[in-house]
């Protein structure tokens, strides 16, 4: 059905899910299952002398407990591979799949208990005996860079993982005679990621066929197939690998954890179903998370406001252990400038171990911390120049007739940093205007008036989406009318199945209830990436696009032999291929044909026709779209509680085109409101032995629907040149400028104080700080 | 099979009578999902915080993790299964509240809407006029991290102005 | 997060409750469940035994006897947020309430759970100490009633012997008229409070303090009867300097700090409540006197 592109169509998920028939991973029936439970270290940095099961072994209902030596046999490596095969570290970086004689953050996994409940593993957990010698641990990531810092762990004994510098350009010449230089000492920490279902497997051994199905709640299915297969040595034909309904991702279940590689092989060595539900605990400890990062920056300015450069140095806590690269680290480092004109750049990156938790992408992926920087400096840098904030930026931004635009840096695939398209300033101007930014004096006037203090904010974003190199699509027409679409891109809640089904039914005129989307299952695709990095709608739609567009072709040309007419007359409506200007019904329907496709034995078939209703495509591209972002935040800040009141809220977003607005409505949404936690909530912390101190909900904040305003959202759709369909991807772009928005305005709202805010998180209790210091907290105490 | 001290209890779920022998340390959640088999109602922290597993009993909205199953012996409870049917048949198959979550786009990835909704059955049958910071207020002890609960609350009040309207004197 | 494995018990009487909590060894009370359930999932506690008082109906109710309005033990929360006679005569207590958790934590919680578990932010205690109330536990012996200024302890330690248990607690309503308050901070809505207050106030026509209560909770291990600052209000024009004054006695406290919340902020959060509960109160005092300037 033509005109789906672009219609705000509810979605197809949704029936099941509101009468509770979705099927998590925990829903899966498993009766005959064993549940197992970790034993996790309680220690950030030990040796382990000796673990002692006997206990646990001893207490009913408790049928076994796995450490790594009882795996060792049946594993061809016991390291896990690294997530990024192009990754240039050192393979040590990573880490066992159970713990291999020492603990380096406290949560390590390091046995098994596998009892015929979840809570008789529990009590099994409780009961293993384990002897640890401890050392002192690295917890603060600049304590790295001294001399003789903590030894983090014995089998990767160097502090830094990684240090390397990215920029272009002059910037000594830049920041000699600049008329106008400002310097940020910022501290910035993301939490973690905490989709309401947190992680967990089901691996269920076949007696008859010998071989492995297992169910995982994962953003990437395939890379857990074919790791899985590494890791255990096993014939691809031996296991299959599905994602049921998965509960949220935001970058949680991007990656393979050791915990999902431990249960595989617990399935296949003791021949039992074998399941794991991680609880919130285990999310808070286990689970990746985007900690500290320092930045020292400076930028430079010409009189008249001109950027000349930007340079400083980032410290990364990339936590105890790396899954795939230094990947947040790199790209908060390539987009520190943003969607600005920055002529000399130079930034000395490094990246630590410390003894806490591993640090992967969170929604946003190093994004908004690159934007935060960029942002502080150009507010520090409008009120030195004493110009309006909005001014500065627009005189800055990368201008439409630039585009597209080229950094002289390199994304992770060594493609260039190259903005396809977008006007920035015209962005920027709409929103002005929707948030009446030059009205704001006049309500500040009121608010005050009223003994509130009351600031706005503005801040910009850009974020590469649509992350190849590719994504698969096999799209199938069956006999019945229905249309099936086969993608290795992954569900994970965000409405792709939805928006995968209009970019088909667009192609094929059937209606998107006609098409069923099958995504992250080996079975019936073999290759895919998965959801991250805001691609899945433009690489997997680009796919299903090309694909039934293909197959497409195929109905026609046919059904030109089975109703003898020219194919190139022939369109395809509700279902039927007909004669165009004749009703639909005058014509084949679609399942006819491809019931004449699939072929029949020893039926001949027209010369010119290949076999099948079908087309497999996997639309490939190293180029990031980018969909760029301005957000301004209206707050109320009451100096003597330090609270903060997010009075209102305005984004435009230019995500290229959009294929449904509702859903991309909701993407936005969620990820303001995931960026309010960054702003003002979401802290991580560990104390100075390495001890979380935030692991429980209560301790640790989420934004409520009580904090979350009510947002206006504004878009604009610039085609991106880079895909069939036009799109740039949506669910991360608009974390991105958030806190840097918000606590803008909160500055902003305090300025009658001298308040200089240069942290995010920010709490109630460090806005108070900093008024009373009459300057900037720093730290995340 | 049970593992530890046990008791028979019976629990009206959505109108039906289950009698089953439970473990005492099971908390309801456990009991509703894997002895009844009604997955629905969704374990997000089992602390009390998240709410996705909030259910009605005796129509009182309650965290099913904060409750051990052999408290609730007796009861009527009402899982997200059960919405459906309230005040039903609905045209459509659907309570009008689900119907608004899917107009309103609600729901993303469905983990919290079983809280979302049996809470906000309870907040409109107590307050058929709620203005909207009473329903953020209502869902305040339920996470979500997809929608950013727009959707939630333009539904929660499309909801009520409809079933006002619908129940209106003429 | 499962519980650990324990006995249940549900006595259907007082009698066999007491009688259980007096021989059974590391047993704990259940009531409303909504604090207990956490540390139990959590393994926090190891229990044995749990008893669980939810059949014993003579211990949930709201009735006046003489002046007073007693209030049972296992009377949920929600009962109290929507009670029409704790709204007209105990506007405090109606006010707190709906600072307690969430409503799906209300339709659970009790009033004596949250008294017995004496979190130091709980509304439900900073309220029973501003109203000097009286507690009522049942033992083996009889009936013993402690005052609300006797109840704590120490920090999360009720005054409760082994073999007692808490069946109710009775509130004095103060007069007609008077303004009561309660204000609190917290991170997001529902949050226990980084710091609360709790005041009641009466007044003469001319707009002169005749009585005042003031508490803090959330700042010391537990709420805080400001009795000084009380007294220093009494017979004072109201006005923000004699506020300021008593408020200055709230942020002296000597303030419990943690990871997430330094001990000054929360010392210097209790001056802001308490000054804010206070002009709140007295806005609501009728027929007072304006506020002096």
């Amino acid at each position: 059905m033509t005109g789906q592109i672009g219609a705000r169509h509810p979605r197809l998920e949704d029936g099941p899910l509101l009468r509770g028939l979705g099927r998590f991973l925990d829903d899966i029936p498993a009766p005959g299952a064993l549940h197992a439970a970790f034993v996790r270290s309680p220690h950030p940095n030990a040796a382990i002398e000796r673990i002692d099961p006997s206990a646990a072994l001893a207490l009913p209902g408790v049928r076994a407990v796995v450490t790594l030596d009882d795996l060792r046999p049946h594993l061809a490596r016991t390291r896990m591979p690294l997530g990024f095969r192009s990754s240039k570290l050192p393979p040590t970086v990573t880490a066992s799949v159970l713990a291999d004689g020492e603990v380096a953050f406290v949560g390590q996994a390091i046995a098994i208990v596998l009892a015929e409940t979840r809570h008789l593993a529990e009590d099994g957990v409780a009961a293993v005996s384990i002897d640890y010698t401890t050392r002192p641990a690295l917890v603060d990531c600049r304590d790295a860079l001294l001399p003789n810092p903590p030894m983090v762990r014995a089998d990767h004994p160097h502090a830094v993982v990684a240090r390397f510098a990215l920029g272009y350009g002059d910037t000594d010449a830049a920041f000699a005679n600049a008329a106008c230089v400002v310097h940020e000492n910022l501290f910035q920490h993301r939490g973690g990621a905490h989709p309401i279902e947190p992680r967990g497997i089901l691996a269920r051994y076949d007696h008859a066929e010998e071989n492995l199905s297992v169910w995982s709640s994962t953003q990437m299915p395939h890379e857990l197939f074919y790791m899985a297969c590494e890791v255990l040595g096993l014939d691809e034909n031996r296991l299959k690998l599905a994602t049921p309904e998965v509960g949220g991702g935001f970058g949680a279940k991007y990656a393979v954890y050791p915990e999902e590689l431990a249960i595989i092989a617990t399935a296949r060595m003791l021949r039992r179903e074998v399941k794991w539900v991680e609880d919130r605990r285990e999310h808070f400890i286990g689970s990746i998370q985007e900690r500290d990062q320092y930045w020292d920056v400076s930028l430079a300015l010409d009189a008249d406001g001109r950027i000349r450069g930007l340079r400083g140095s980032l410290i990364h806590d990339q936590g105890a252990y790396t899954m795939q690269d230094v990947n947040v680290a790199y790209n908060a480092g390539t987009a520190v400038a943003g969607p600005y004109l920055v002529p000399a750049f130079h930034l000395d990156i490094v990246a630590v171990q410390t003894n806490k938790t591993p640090v992967l992408t969170v929604r946003g992926a190093g994004y908004p911390q690159a934007c935060f920087t960029m942002e502080r400096l150009m507010d520090a840098a409008a009120a030195r120049l004493g110009m309006d904030r909005a001014a500065l930026r627009r005189h800055n931004l990368v201008p439409p007739e630039k585009m597209p635009y080229e950094k002289p840096l390199k994304a992770r695939s060594g493609a260039p940093i190259w903005y396809d398209c977008g006007d920035y300033p015209a962005c920027q101007d709409e929103l002005l205007e929707a948030a009446d930014w030059n009205g704001f004096a006049a309500r500040q006037q009121v608010a005050r008036a009223a003994g509130k203090y009351r600031g706005i904010g503005i801040a910009h974003g850009v974020k590469g989406t649509g992350r190849g190199p590719f994504e698969s699509a096999l799209v199938r027409v069956m006999p019945s009318g229905r249309v099936s679409v086969f993608t290795g891109a992954a569900v994970m809640g965000q409405g792709l199945a939805t928006a995968l089904a209009q970019v088909c039914a667009d192609q094929l005129g059937v209606s998107p209830e006609k098409i069923s989307v099958i995504a992250g299952d080996t079975r019936t695709i073999t290759l895919g990436l998965g959801g991250f990095g805001s691609r899945q709608l433009v690489m997997a739609g680009s796919s299903v696009q090309l694909a039934a567009k293909a197959v497409a072709v195929k109905l026609r040309k046919m059904a030109s032999h089975m109703i003898e007419a020219d194919e190139n007359d022939l369109v395809l409506t509700d279902g039927f291929v007909h004669v165009i200007g004749t009703p639909p019904a005058a014509g084949k329907t679609i399942g006819d044909i491809a019931n004449v496709l699939r072929g029949s034995p020893g039926a001949g078939l027209p010369a010119d026709i290949e076999p099948g209703s079908d087309a497999h495509v996997n639309f490939r591209s190293d180029q990031l779209a980018y969909a760029n972002v301005c957000h301004i935040a209206e707050v109320e800040v009451d100096p003597e509680t330090g609270g903060v009141d997010i009075i209102a809220y305005t984004a435009m977003q230019d995500s290229g085109v959009l294929i449904n607005p509702l859903i991309v409505d909701g993407q936005v949404h969620g990820s303001i409101a995931h960026g309010i936690g960054n702003a003002l909530f979401e802290w991580m912390g560990y104390d100075a032995d390495g001890q979380p101190v935030t692991t429980n909900l209560a301790d640790y904040l989420l934004a409520g629907a009580t904090d979350v305003p009510r947002m206006r959202t504004l878009y604009r759709q610039t085609p991106s040149p880079l895909n069939p369909l036009g799109a740039k991807g949506v669910g991360e772009v608009s974390t991105v400028p958030v806190a840097a928005a918000i606590i803008s305005a909160i500055e902003h709202a305090l300025a009658p104080f001298g308040a200089h805010l240069a942290q995010a998180p920010i709490s109630p209790a460090q806005i108070l700080a900093t008024l009373q210091a009459g300057g900037a907290a720093h730290g995340p105490a | 099979m049970s593992w530890g001290e046990s008791r028979t209890i019976t629990l009206t779920v959505n109108g039906t009578s289950y009698t089953r022998e439970v473990e005492v340390r099971f908390h309801l959640a456990d009991v509703l999902r894997h002895e009844l088999g009604l997955t629905g109602t969704h374990l997000g922290c089992e602390h009390g915080v998240c709410g996705a597993c909030t259910v009605l009993i005796n129509g009182r909205s309650a965290r099913s993790c904060l409750m051990l199953a052999v408290q609730a012996d007796g009861a009527e409870i009402t899982t997200i299964e059960g919405i459906a049917d309230i005040d039903g048949p609905h045209a459509g198959g659907l309570h009008p509240l689900q119907e608004a979550f899917r107009e309103f786009h609600g729901l993303q990835c469905g983990f919290c809407t079983p809280g979302m909704l049996t809470t906000l059955i309870e907040l409109l049958r107590d307050n058929p006029a709620p203005t909207e910071e009473e329903v953020r207020i209502a869902i305040s002890g339920n996470l979500c991290r997809c929608t950013g609960y727009q959707g939630i609350v333009d539904a929660a009040l499309a909801t009520a102005k409809n079933l006002r309207e619908a129940t209106a004197p003429a | 997060m499962k519980p650990p494995a324990f006995s249940y018990h549900d006595p259907a009487t007082l009698a066999e409750a007491v009688a259980l909590v007096a021989t059974l060894d590391n047993a704990r009370v259940l009531s409303g469940g909504q604090s207990l359930m956490p540390m139990l999932n959590m393994r926090y506690v190891l229990p044995d035994h749990l008893i669980d008082l939810r059949r014993i109906s003579e211990l949930a109710h709201i009735r006046q006897s003489g002046g007073d309005i007693e209030i049972g033990g296992m009377t949920r929360q929600r009962d109290i947020e929507y009670s029409d006679l704790i709204a007209a005569k105990l506007p405090l207590l109606h006010e707190a309430i709906h600072w307690v958790g969430h409503r799906q934590t209300r339709n659970r919680g009790t009033i004596g759970g949250s008294l017995c578990h004496l979190d130091p932010a709980a509304e439900m205690v900073a309220t029973v100490v501003a109203f000097d109330a009286t507690l009522i536990a049942q033992g083996p012996s009889g009936v013993r009633e402690i005052a609300a200024s006797d109840w704590t302890l120490g920090y999360m330690t009720p005054s409760l012997a082994p073999d007692e248990i808490l069946t109710g607690v009775r509130f004095t309503p103060w007069p007609d008229g008077h303004g009561a308050a309660f204000v609190e901070f917290a991170r997001r809505h529902g949050d226990f409070a980084i710091a609360s207050a709790a005041a009641m106030l009466t007044a003469d026509g001319a707009g002169r303090i005749t009585r005042a209560v003031l508490t803090i909770g959330g700042v010391g291990p537990a709420p805080v009867r400001l009795t000084e600052a009380e007294q220093g209000l009494v017979g004072q024009l109201a006005n923000e300097t004699a506020f300021a004054a008593a408020a200055r006695h709230a942020a002296a406290i000597e303030a419990i700090g943690d990871a997430l919340v330094p001990a000054e902020y929360r010392a210097h959060l209790a001056g802001v409540m308490a000054k804010r509960a206070l002009a709140k109160a007295w806005s609501r005092i009728d027929g007072k006197g304006k506020l002096a300037a």
